[in-house]
């Protein structure tokens, strides 16, 4: 296949950036996204030509590092992530636009790579459980529904690779932040921490700049791991059990 | 913010559904319409004077104007300052679409509102020439017809309709979203069939009274 790239090339967080354009003449279709970007990347450095630099890590859809908007959406057009698209998904000839995750809270630091720490704040806010060091506990000790087990599960998918925040014109993390709660709320070892849990994240969310959710639903449409829209609503619902009880 | 925005749009589509109950009384004819529009301003007689209700009401839907516009610009300059970079190429997806007709759509509400209250509660304004200024007195229902007979008058209003009905089809199920009650799969679809639904009633109820006068079916 033939390819046109459009790369977004910045040289570091404060330089300006803006969209060079590439052309790839030997794509296979069964090339992964990444795999065309790193025969990009060696046409490049064979021409003496700084690399395109982008995130990666597992290239199996489960770190949550590889995130780029391509054609203006995270993670391209299928449900999954960068590194588990295929070239199969475009056509011969296409030019193809590659941006970095687009939120203030998240600068660029070069080309296609991006901060994303504020997500990692949000989550040492409140999104962890507290337990005691030890031998594992007796796994019989806390039974949990299946129906809960089976929801925890879903949410806890999330890789937290901002996606959701990219794809948010109000550029929130409540996806993020919904999965989260929603899977520890779910569980009886996450109750103790629950209502404070929601709380402190938020705060968190809105110290780091990211925007304020209207129910758009962007975000849903855009997780690779298929993260429900109505975790956001879960999350109002902790809200308001915290609200009430004066936290 | 978003709670604040929640209650006080709720309180907007209360309204809407009883103002709307009001206005299909002209097919009952003009007593009906005249002597409901007379009550509404006796309501709580002896207890509130003259128009008392009427003003308790005026005052908590001004406060929640207020509140929700507020709470809708807060938001929106949120927004706005946390992506300074746009994006080169954006999906032509509907979630655009939907902030875009939500806030645009919100301030176009806004402005038909001060119209509608000028037009029909505070000045009266009679647009249709053919009907002098006598036969219409102080009846509201003479005034209503004379005004749709106006053609221009009954599309703007219609225009006016397509906003209100898109911006309570996104707003119904926000609302019930933000409060917390569609936190499973099969609450968010009947809440976003709800948003439909009261969003088609709304628009055609409201519609059917000016298309009614426009084609002469009501005099
Ligand atoms: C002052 C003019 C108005 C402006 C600027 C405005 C703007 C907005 C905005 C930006 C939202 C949030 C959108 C979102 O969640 O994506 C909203 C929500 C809403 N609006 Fe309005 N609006 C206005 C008037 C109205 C009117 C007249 C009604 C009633 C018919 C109404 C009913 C609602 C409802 C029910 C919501 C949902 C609340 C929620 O998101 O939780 N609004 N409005
Ligand atoms: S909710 Fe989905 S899009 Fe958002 S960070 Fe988690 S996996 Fe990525
Ligand atoms: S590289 Fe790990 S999810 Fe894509």
């Amino acid at each position: 296949m033939k390819i046109n790239l459009k790369i977004w090339r910045q040289a570091g967080p404060n330089a300006t950036g803006k969209l060079v354009t590439y052309r790839l003449d030997d794509v296979s279709p069964d090339m992964s996204f990444l795999e065309m970007l790193d025969v990009l990347n060696e046409q490049l450095i064979a021409k003496g030509e700084e690399p395109v630099e982008f995130d990666s890590d597992c290239r199996e859809g489960i770190c949550g590092m590889c995130g780029l908007v391509i054609n203006g959406e995270p993670h391209g057009p299928r449900v999954t992530t960068t590194c588990q698209l295929h070239m199969r998904s475009f056509k011969d000839c296409d030019t193809i636009t590659i941006e970095p995750l687009r939120a203030d809270p998240f600068p660029v630091l070069r080309d296609l790579v991006v901060d994303r720490s504020p997500l990692d704040r949000i989550i040492a806010a409140g999104g962890f459980i507290s337990v005691s060091t030890g031998a594992a506990p007796e796994a019989h000790a806390t039974p949990v529904p299946k129906k809960n087990a089976d929801r925890a599960f879903d949410t806890a998918a999330c890789i937290g690779c901002g996606a959701c925040v990219a794809a948010c014109p109000n550029a929130a993390a409540m996806l993020f932040i919904g999965a989260k709660v929603t899977h520890l709320g779910e569980l009886p070892q996450g109750q103790p921490e629950r209502a404070a849990r929601i709380v402190k994240m938020l705060n968190q969310h809105d110290a780091e700049g990211f925007g304020g959710c209207t129910n758009v639903g962007a975000c849903a449409d855009a997780c690779p791991k298929s993260i429900p829209f109505d975790v956001i609503s879960q999350l109002n619902k902790d809200l308001r059990t915290s609200l009430v009880r004066g936290l | 913010m978003k709670l604040l925005m929640a209650l006080t749009g709720s309180l907007f589509v209360l309204f809407v559904l009883m103002h709307m109950y009001g206005n299909l009384k002209v097919f009952a004819g003009q007593e009906a319409f005249d002597s409901y529009a007379h009550h509404l301003r006796t309501l709580g007689e002896p207890i509130l004077p003259y128009s008392g209700f009427l003003w308790i009401f005026r005052i908590v839907l001004v406060l929640s104007v207020i509140g929700h516009a507020y709470s809708a610009f807060y938001l929106w300059s949120k927004a706005h300052n946390a992506r300074s970079t746009r994006y080169a190429v954006r999906a032509a997806g509907a979630a655009a679409w939907r902030t875009q007709t939500m806030r645009w759509g919100g301030v176009a509400l806004i402005a038909f509102l001060t119209w509608h209250l000028m037009h029909f509660t505070t000045n009266k304004i009679n647009v249709n020439s053919a009907v002098s200024d006598a036969t219409i007195g102080d009846s509201p229902y003479q005034l209503v017809v004379a005004s749709f007979q106006v053609w221009w008058i009954t599309v703007f209003y219609l225009a006016a309709l397509v906003a209100v009905g898109l911006h309570l089809q996104h707003g119904v199920w926000s609302a019930v979203q933000t409060l917390g009650w569609a936190g499973t799969p099969g609450a968010r679809r009947i809440s976003q069939l709800l948003g439909n639904a009261v969003a088609l009633v709304v628009s055609i109820g409201f519609a059917l009274p000016p298309l009614f006068i426009m084609f002469g079916f009501v005099k």
